[in-house]
């Protein structure tokens, strides 16, 4: 139906105006010190009032673009994609958590942002009760929890989890009906696949653990990639120069952080027609985006502001915005 | 069944009010829930985005005047229908009330989408209301090219014996 979502379209119109624009961004980069760029943003009515510290303010923006997608969309599964990454989030922090013997409530993340609460991860971890978790989960959270207790590899348990919530999101977007839903899913994949590849070649680990690191996804041969990196980081370029990928070569080779951008970037490209659709739920999806990068962006130039970074190094690694 | 002709002309008569009045009450209902998102935000908005909310209605309108006209033409307004209407002249009754019906439908949610998008640009650009009227309102000339014909067609089923 293409009534369904023109209330909530109209209403995710007027937020985009609100939207962090380039000039802004650039204002915040240009701010002399953290508490002016502060400033800026409380101008820009982030934050909510109570927060005054960084992680407060961010976790605060978080939860207000998702309190303000609830009032609109009456079943939340359909972006459950975008959440499922924080829900493997709290298993990998469950399992460590178990495995050590030590609680640790401010890595775990809060109901709003979860399709699963964390403290029915917790539960379900610690007293081994997986059959508590959504099927999906229950296998992977015994297997990394076991990987740990018996080799006390806390690598390989996350890459588990890792894979697991990769597989998770890519499933969930090809189940949409949203080209932007499946776009984000498979770029995810791809994405977080070509990292660790490229990690995975710096750290010479051999093609077994790429196999059980890299998901698999449409736009790329995960075992070509495996390949390529357990011989060179030049066969790894060389791969992907026959993909889709190609243009992220340059930036690969500057910095990992370079490369997260360019994703980043390559998002917000696709996402950009979504300002002219009144009638899909991609709108809303691309607003979910776009706010997750504004966050991001944010918290990277606050984060350079408080380590003194200069204006330059700063700029180099903002996002292009929606707006 | 020699009342046949009244029944299709009195069916015409009906479907223009029936399918351009749903077209309409479908548009105005998509753009009203557009502009109610708009509204929510920003409550200064409501004149602009309610004119742009009406513009689907128009067809639901005209498909009640091409109603009224054929049952006037009928005698049904006066209490005095022509129950000897012959089949084709029924037939031609009920043919010249469909461009009215058909179109008026297909119109009414074309203009719909074109006014929710044109609220759209309303709310992030207000100075360019003028601009966003015209959209939708481009889709109501095959509206009134359909009431004319209708019109048109209906005076010169009159002449049929």
């Amino acid at each position: 139906m293409p009534e369904e979502y023109i209330y909530a379209v109209a209403r995710v119109r007027g937020k985009e105006q609100k939207l962090l624009s380039a000039p802004v961004m650039d204002s915040l980069v240009s701010a002399p010190g953290v508490n002016e760029a502060l400033r800026i943003l409380a101008d820009h009515g982030w934050g909510d009032g109570e927060n005054t510290e960084i992680d407060g303010m961010l976790t605060a923006e978080r939860e207000k673009t998702w309190a303000f997608i609830k009032e609109l969309v009456p079943d939340m599964s359909v972006f459950d994609v975008f959440l499922y990454a924080n829900d493997y989030h709290n298993l990998k922090a469950a399992v460590k958590e178990t495995a050590r013997m030590e609680t640790q409530d401010s890595v775990f993340i809060g109901r709003n942002e979860t399709t699963v609460d964390a403290e029915l991860i917790r539960r379900a971890v610690r007293d081994r009760d997986f059959g508590a978790l959504p099927e999906e989960m229950q296998e992977i959270a015994k297997e990394a929890l076991d990987a740990l207790l018996h080799t006390g590899d806390g690598q390989m348990s996350d890459i588990l989890i890792d894979r697991a919530a990769l597989v998770r999101i890519l499933e969930a977007g090809k189940r949409s009906d949203n080209e932007i839903i499946r776009m984000y899913g498979e770029l995810t994949v791809a994405s977080a696949d070509i990292k660790t590849a490229i990690r995975a070649c710096l750290m010479k680990k051999d093609r077994a653990f790429l196999e059980r690191a890299l998901a698999p996804c449409d736009s790329l041969d995960v075992n070509d990639l495996a390949q390529a990196a357990s011989e060179s980081i030049d066969a790894v370029y060389e791969y992907l120069d026959r993909t889709t990928y190609a243009d992220a070569i340059s930036e690969i080779r500057k910095s990992p952080s370079a490369f997260e951008r360019w994703c980043d970037n390559l998002m917000i490209e696709k996402i950009r027609p979504e300002i002219h659709h009144p009638f899909t739920i991609g709108p809303l999806a691309a607003y979910i985006l776009a706010r997750e990068n504004e966050i991001k962006c944010v918290r990277m130039i606050l984060s350079g502001k408080t380590n003194d970074l200069s204006v330059e190094s700063i700029r180099e690694r903002v996002r292009e915005t929606y707006v | 069944m020699s009342n046949l002709g009244l029944f299709f002309a009195i069916l015409g008569a009906a479907l223009a009010a029936l399918i351009a009045g749903a077209g309409s009450a479908r548009g105005v209902g998509m753009a009203g829930q557009a502009a109610a998102g708009v509204v929510t935000d920003q409550p200064d908005m409501f004149g602009r985005v309610l004119i742009l909310q009406l513009l689907p209605g128009t067809q639901g309108i005209y498909g009640l005047l091409i109603a009224f006209v054929a049952m006037n033409n009928l005698g049904i307004m006066s209490g005095n229908p022509e129950v000897s209407c012959s089949l084709l002249k029924g037939l031609a009754y009920l043919g010249a009330c469909l461009p009215m019906a058909i179109v008026g439908y297909i119109s009414a949610i074309n203009q719909a989408k074109a006014a929710v998008a044109s609220i759209a640009l309303v709310s992030k650009r207000p100075d360019q209301f003028g601009k966003s009227m015209l959209f939708p309102a481009m889709v109501e000339t095959y509206a009134i090219f359909a009431l004319l014909i209708s019109i048109l067609a209906l005076n010169g089923v009159g002449a049929i014996g």
